[in-house]
């Protein structure tokens, strides 16, 4: 596959909006989403970062402008990013048949597919509960588990929509941790939160969204000290954005 | 009710001494509705997933056809298979006309619409739940098509066990297509029918009872087999 020598990134929104029902949830949003440090989408609840979120991923069609990857292939850039949801959506078999699953879409050979599938889910630290069925695990193991899934098939890019909510503190570290290490071993993180906390710990960059607008675009440091807006301000010293 | 209390004393000493008539009648009813509904199940379980996943021209003609359908009088479909396989017919040349292959046929569309119509309706929730996830991990239409068959399995049971109760329970099909002969196509429901225009309603009623026991067993056993694996999937 000649695909394969060049990168799915930047990603390109240009003047993209969304409407649902008459109402405009996404507004003229530009920006480039280039490879490096993670990108993390702030903003308080219904500020559209789900929504930006799947629409980057393709799940949704712009109802204005244009988003564009490096690449045209379309099956390419459908295979070579993933996402994980806020709700994990497990299939009703194993958990490693879980993690298998997306190789097995791929037309992968079993044994290959169960090889990596192991190795996945040893690095999310749930070789353990392998034939365990995916859907009796606690929350926070189906998280990491769909987060294996998404990781097995080496994306380039990684999309997570507010991957912790919900979660105690020893299962949204395990996650933190396992995300830090998808970074690290070269996949593009963009990520959802509403968590300040963990913005600060994980951020390269962070995209402030408020009310379907991107209000502030700056690198995680200067955000955090000199926040440019005062939705952004507020937010950051803790009041209630509305 | 006298004949009650016989047909039950009748029922349960043809089944004691394990009359070889008996045996050999449910044992053709048990074959050709088991061989029609895995045959219905075969192709109504993928049609009904089609019909609720993909969005084809005609597709809700196909859905009202399919709704429509589970209702289907099995006499009007004995008929249309008789008339397919008589020898004049287009399919005559195969000489199935009164074997158990015609009546598994017509049963077997019998059967159909109701696994599929089911089966669509399954699917469809289903899908609702999976559909984003789905297609995030790239899977082509193909493919989710299986792949919801296969998580909807538990659920799908149910659809193939009312097509198998529509199968064992009908009489007016496979009393035309296979003609009710003894030693060869004889079934439970055509023997019931026999017996009570002979004037044997004692037997009748008893293999009545063995019927709708049989059919009471088959159900028991696979949902409490679902209920185990579903209990272990959560």
């Amino acid at each position: 596959m000649p695909d394969t020598i060049d990168s799915l990134l930047p990603l390109e929104l240009s003047a993209v909006g969304f409407e649902a029902g008459g109402e405009c949830l996404i507004h003229d949003l530009s920006f480039r989403i280039e490879a490096g440090p993670p990108s993390i989408v702030l903003g308080p609840n219904g500020a559209g970062k789900s929504l930006l979120l799947r629409l980057c991923h393709g799940l949704i069609e712009p109802s204005a402008g244009r988003i564009g990857w490096a690449h045209t292939n379309r099956a390419t850039i459908r295979c070579r990013q993933a996402m994980v949801f806020q709700r994990p959506v497990l299939l009703r078999r194993s958990a490693a048949a879980n993690v298998a699953y997306p190789l097995r879409l791929r037309g992968v050979g079993r044994r290959d597919r169960e090889s990596r599938a192991a190795q996945a889910l040893s690095r999310a630290g749930l070789s353990e509960l392998a034939a365990r069925p995916a859907r009796v695990l606690s929350s926070g193991e189906q998280q990491r588990l769909a987060i294996a899934r998404a990781w097995v098939t080496e994306p380039e890019v990684l999309f997570l929509d507010e991957p912790t909510s919900n979660l105690d503190p020893a299962a949204t570290r395990a996650i933190e941790e396992l995300i830090l290490a998808i970074h690290r071993a070269g996949t593009k993180i963009v990520m959802t939160t509403h968590d300040l906390g963990q913005a600060r710990r994980l951020a390269g960059e962070v995209l402030f969204l408020h009310h379907g607008r991107l209000l502030e675009r700056s690198p995680a440091a200067d955000f955090f000290a000199r926040p440019q807006t005062e939705e952004a301000t507020a937010f950051i010293q803790g009041d209630l954005v509305i | 009710m006298d004949d009650f209390g016989h047909a039950f004393a009748l029922a349960f000493e043809m089944i004691a001494r394990l009359d070889a008539d008996l045996l050999e009648i449910v044992g053709l009813s048990l074959q050709v509705s088991l061989s029609a509904v895995g045959l219905a199940a075969l192709i109504g379980l993928p049609l009904g997933a089609a019909v609720a996943l993909f969005r084809f021209p005609g597709r809700v003609a196909v859905a009202a056809l399919l709704n429509a359908f589970m209702g289907l009088p099995p006499v009007v479909v004995g008929l249309i298979v008789y008339l397919a396989l008589s020898r004049a017919g287009p399919l005559g040349v195969l000489g199935l006309l009164f074997t158990p292959a015609a009546m598994i046929v017509a049963q077997c569309l019998l059967v159909i619409p109701i696994v599929a119509a089911l089966t669509a309706q399954t699917v469809a929730d289903l899908y609702e739940e999976y559909d984003e996830a789905l297609r995030s991990l790239a899977a082509r239409p193909g493919q989710i098509l299986g792949t919801l068959l296969w998580d909807g399995r538990h659920s799908l049971l149910t659809a193939v066990l009312a097509g198998f109760g529509r199968a064992i329970a009908e009489v007016g099909a496979v009393m035309i297509v296979g003609g009710n002969i003894n030693h060869a196509t004889r079934v439970m429901t055509t023997a019931i029918a026999l017996e009570t225009s002979k004037g044997n309603l004692a037997l009748a009623l008893g293999l009545g009872v063995i019927l709708i026991a049989l059919s009471l067993t088959i159900n028991l056993v696979a949902l409490t087999l679902r209920d185990a694996a579903r209990a272990q999937h959560a």
